[in-house]
């Protein structure tokens, strides 16, 4: 039971916003002395854990043409198609984005999207402007549901797009953990296939939540201007 | 036979190359600190080899792996904002060749799928091209390569070498996070070795009700939810609940298919992921970049997704699995 300490020192360590790495490495030295290894055998546990891991970093080979497909403008390209989703309901434009960002995550094109890339400077303002369009304003609090399913969208598109794809990190670690432990013989694509199912049902899930979003909206706005309509009455008296 | 030691000498020496890249950038911050950190990760990726036949000493690549973190954790590796092309020229080219541009990624996973459906046939005399152990591997980076001879082919870039110098601007932001699920995986390992798994599956064992399926499936599923949340991380998770539940119960015990359980399982973990605020990137970061006044409104936006999701986890694990 001691060597659960370990599992508290990363839920600390995470919390306290160390160095991950830092967290890791001294959350693994932790739990190896509690279970009673001696240091040769944990700095051995660490070099056959790198090198029996490797193939968690087989991400890297994707990078050259990543790199040279970004440098001929790939991120501008895909700016340029989202941006046709201009004419859209807000719930729209976001359920547009999640099949975007969940169909490029599939085929390992992560870095299309993402926070900073595209939900601030594009899909934000682009589903912000929907509702301006259709309802004239947007009042705070909307602004800030908006914001919110704006980021969701990406999130969620990202985590269950991008096991579909079998370079993903996740993926290749759990057939790396499995294979080393259980002495499996797991692919990768056997794991990225299975993915398949959930990642179907989190669009078809959230998917209706941001068609939801958009009667929600249109339910709210009859509310509000029904207020202002007997606030404009009262102050006529 | 291309086996999967190729694939990481060919990562290794990816790492190699962008470190030598870095070392000739006198303009970079941390020239020497970040070509070390990045040069010694490509050399680890050589002498595992080794250390994975057992004809080298691990606890070399032991010292080596905590210097790679101490390098990183003591600020000694930075961006060094390699230069790329302008956003003019980015946008002006994305208009040349439009939606073409998506033709060398998409090369990447058609190419990887028609390799390994392809593999069992492709023989010399009885001996397998590619590794039969490691096909996804193997395919995926004979891929890549493909992909960056077509985008050459393309594109046509003034530097060939461009594929290249651009990866390096990529791993260079990614920085020292590139070694953590490196790591993560390394600790999963090091966490079932200490028995911490089979600890929480002592405890576990103790609510679960012997031989009821649908509640070992939820209880792993659940099980990874939580530890997500509380850790951040589903990769952390994972190992956790695997040896705990995944392995000796779903799998042993009700002989589960291996693929099915691990893959939906690691996505139930993805479920806590979105509610959770201990995953800062995700879900406090976004909240910030947007100037919400409500810090946890993308986990709110998220919830209502998550459980439902988690619950057709359950449901799909225990249908198609078993």
């Amino acid at each position: 039971m001691l060597v659960l300490i370990g599992v508290l020192l990363v839920i600390i360590g995470f919390a306290v916003r160390l160095n991950p790495l830092i967290v890791v490495t001294v959350s693994g030295i932790v739990t190896a002395l509690l279970g009673g290894m001696n240091p040769l055998q944990i700095l051995d546990a660490f070099g056959s854990g790198f090198a029996s891991s490797r193939s968690v970093t087989i991400f890297v080979v994707v990078l050259p043409v990543i790199g040279i497909i970004e440098y001929f403008g790939l991120q501008e390209q895909a700016k340029n198609l989202i941006s046709k989703l201009a004419k859209l309901t807000a719930g729209r434009v976001l359920l547009a984005y999640l099949a975007i960002r969940q169909l490029t995550a599939a085929v390992g094109l992560t870095g299309i999207g993402g926070h900073a890339q595209a939900v601030r400077p594009l899909v934000f303002p682009m589903a912000e402007g929907a509702a301006m369009r259709r309802y004239g304003h947007v009042p705070e609090h909307i602004k800030e549901r908006i914001k919110g399913h704006s980021a969701a969208a990406d999130n969620v598109g990202v985590f269950f797009g991008e096991d579909v794809f079998v370079a993903v990190g996740s993926v290749v670690l759990i057939t790396t953990f499995v294979d080393t432990t259980y002495h499996l013989q797991l692919e990768p694509l056997q794991v990225a296939l299975w993915a398949i199912p959930t990642a179907i049902a989190a669009f078809l899930i959230h998917g209706f939540r941001l068609l939801r979003l958009d009667k929600q909206l249109d339910k709210e706005y009859a509310q509000l201007t029904g207020h202002a309509a007997t606030a404009d009455a009262g102050s006529a008296q | 036979m291309i086996n999967v030691e190729a694939v990481y000498w060919f990562i290794g020496a990816l790492f190699i190359l962008w470190a030598s890249l870095i070392a000739g950038d006198a303009n970079h911050r941390h020239r020497i600190g970040s070509s070390a950190f990045w040069g010694l990760l490509g050399l680890c990726f050589f002498y595992g080899t080794w250390v994975q036949s057992k004809q080298a000493p691990a606890w070399v690549l032991g010292i080596a792996v905590l210097v790679l973190v101490a390098l990183a954790a003591t600020g000694q590796l930075s961006d060094g904002k390699a230069k790329s092309s302008t956003e003019q020229e980015r946008i002006a080219s994305a208009k040349r060749f439009g939606n073409k541009l998506f033709i060398p990624a998409l090369a990447l996973p058609l190419v990887t799928v028609i390799l390994v459906l392809a593999a069992p046939y492709l023989k010399i005399g009885a001996t397998p091209v590619l590794d039969p152990k490691n096909t996804t591997l193997v395919a995926l980076a004979i891929a890549a390569i493909v992909a960056v001879v077509i985008a050459v082919l393309l594109l046509k870039p003034k530097n060939k070498l461009a594929p290249v110098l651009e990866s390096r601007r990529i791993l260079e932001s990614i920085g020292w996070a590139a070694l953590l699920p490196q790591m993560l995986s390394t600790l999963g390992i090091l966490f079932t070795q200490a028995g911490v798994g089979t600890a929480v599956g002592t405890i576990t064992g103790a609510i679960l009700p012997h031989g009821n399926l649908l509640a070992a499936v939820a209880v792993y599923c659940v099980g990874l939810f939580l530890f997500t949340v509380l850790m951040g991380n589903g990769f952390a998770a994972f190992p956790i609940m695997t040896a705990a539940i995944g392995w000796p119960v779903l799998i042993q015990e009700f002989h589960g298919n291996p693929a099915v359980v691990f893959a939906i399982g690691m996505l139930a973990g993805f479920c806590g992921t979105l509610c959770t605020p201990m995953a800062a990137n995700f879900n406090l970061v976004p909240s910030a970049l947007l100037e919400m006044k409500n810090r946890y409104g993308v986990i709110t936006a998220q919830v209502g997704t998550a459980i439902p999701l988690l619950v057709v986890n359950i449901g799909l694990m225990y249908f198609l699995a078993f």
